[in-house]
């Protein structure tokens, strides 16, 4: 199986996951699409020295991967390739930042190190919290909620067609390489030379796919708007799941919350 | 119910892909329509549908010439199955994905969901209903394909090659499916033993005309004529030497 092959099971793997019916399923989008956009903001609010303060807000996709019965390790799985890129961000500040913020022992902590480490946990917090949303509410009851929160229809339409469109190029994409694989034994990937006449190739056949499936879409009914899925109504438990965000988001937020543990501790 | 007068169609200057083309398609007729690859079976089917623009002639669905104007009116009377399912598929469960049409055609939730489950009883796949399209087997998701169509209610139905990449088990399920079907039908293949199975018309295209037009009896039998056209015989008729 090559790549492109399980990246494409990893798409068509996440309208499965999303189907489940753990109690974090059966949540209001809206309440889910809130919270994690909450969340998100509240993470990239802290300051890039304060790591203290940011761990704890780890707390929450890890108790919501729980009840949602998603093993967090499938996260990190699906999330491969994207995750280096997100922990190279902040790769260099160790070499540029050199402010020394505590000394354990006779070693000097440097700004640079501290910083690195919370950016990378900001981003790896946020690709949790993004990949759970995703990973618990299927594509179109998620178009539906964006819809019910007055986001423009075009631009959940184009949310909603990119997600399946991109399965079609990957799709294209895969049958491409394989074919190419098949044709050139023994040679690692595909060859600089093939590299224009093969995405011309893709290009055009995504195009052909898309206008085929687009007509489909036409031909019963289509006029530039979706009936997404019907959305439940909101109702008290999503209410207090919204509430419990909030309140935790806001308590780590305003209070140094692994500082008071520690005091207590050492009290 | 379908009628052509006239048509011709090209996508190159001076490179026709239909020529001339007149017949009728009578309310309640299975035509089957066959002819070598490039006869120009699948661009009469995308004029019928309005997909592509007819440079001459006119086309007629129940009456209304087929226009910019009469689209929404002519595509809601027509259900077209396209060949490759995956196309045709695009939302994640069967069930999503029969809703589609009936929603965009105004109907209520309560008459879709009840269609939904006359048409999965009717073809006896009620047990994919809730099934993930992309875990679909190619029979399955030929079945699906076609229940997604019939949840619209169309008046007719349009097929593009219905049997392809099945297999026999598969393919014969679908000619039963299609032989049941009440609806007007115009079927484009090259699987003749199919159209001879569920056609009680056939016209036979070759470079964008019509070369005979008759009972399936008659034109699927007609070896010189078939092969004429790039055809052969069916199988079933062929014989085993």
């Amino acid at each position: 199986m090559n790549k492109l092959e399980t990246a494409l099971r990893d798409l068509s793997e996440m309208d499965t996951l999303a189907s489940g019916s753990s109690c974090i399923h059966r949540l209001h989008p809206a309440a889910k699409l809130i919270a994690t956009a909450a969340y998100i903001l509240v993470v990239v609010s802290f300051h890039k020295y304060n790591l203290g303060g940011l761990l704890p807000m780890g707390l929450w996709p890890v108790v919501l991967f729980q009840l949602s019965g998603i093993p967090i390790r499938t996260c990190f799985y699906k999330l491969r390739i994207v995750l280096p890129l997100v922990m190279a961000v902040g790769l260099f500040n160790p070499f540029l930042d050199h402010t020394v913020l505590y000394t354990v022992g006779n070693i000097a902590v440097w700004g640079g190190v501290v910083s690195m480490i919370t950016l990378m946990l900001k981003g790896v917090f946020c690709l949790m919290a993004a990949f759970l949303l995703a990973a618990t509410t299927p594509i179109d009851v998620l178009c539906g909620a964006l819809r019910m929160m007055h986001v423009p229809g075009m631009l959940v339409t184009l949310l909603l067609l990119t997600c399946r469109y991109a399965g079609i190029l990957t799709e294209e994409a895969s049958v491409m390489t394989q074919a190419y694989e098949l044709r050139a034994p023994g040679q690692k990937g595909i060859h600089i030379s093939a590299w224009g006449s093969f995405l011309g190739q893709l290009l055009l056949r995504s195009m052909d796919r898309a206008q085929e499936l687009y007509d489909s879409m036409l031909l019963r009914g289509y006029h530039e708007h979706f009936h997404y899925a019907p959305i439940p109504r909101f109702r008290v438990k999503d209410a207090l799941f919204l509430a419990f965000s909030g309140a935790f988001f806001a308590l780590v937020r305003m209070l140094p919350v692994v500082q008071l543990l520690g005091s207590f501790a050492v009290q | 119910m379908i009628t052509c007068q006239q048509v011709s169609f090209s996508y190159e200057k001076d490179r026709p892909v239909l020529r001339d083309l007149s017949f009728t398609v009578h309310p309640g007729e299975s035509v089957g329509l066959i002819g070598a690859n490039g006869a120009g079976k699948s661009t009469l089917m995308k004029l019928i549908l309005g997909l592509l623009p007819c440079m001459q002639g006119q086309i007629l669905v129940d009456g209304s010439a087929v226009g910019k104007d009469t689209l929404k009116e002519v595509r809601r009377k027509l259900g077209y199955v396209l060949q490759n399912s995956d196309n045709q598929m695009f939302m994640p469960t069967v069930y999503e994905d029969m809703i589609f049409a009936p929603l965009n055609y105004m109907v209520s939730r309560e008459e879709t969901d009840r269609r939904v489950d006359a048409v999965l009883e009717k073809l006896g796949i009620g047990d994919l209903k809730s099934r993930h399209n992309h875990k679909l087997s190619g029979g399955e998701k030929r079945m699906a394909a076609i229940a997604t169509i019939l949840a619209m209610e169309p008046e007719a139905l349009l097929m593009d090659e219905p049997t392809s990449a099945l297999d026999p088990y598969n393919r014969r399920i679908v000619i039963r499916t299609i032989r049941d079907l009440p609806q007007t039908k115009l079927i484009a293949s090259h699987d003749l033993d199919m159209i001879l199975d569920t056609c009680d018309r056939v016209i036979v295209l070759s470079k964008g005309q019509i070369a005979a037009d008759g009972p399936a009896g008659e034109i699927l039998t007609d070896r010189r004529l078939l092969e004429e056209n790039r055809l052969e015989l069916p199988l079933c008729l062929a014989g085993r030497s």
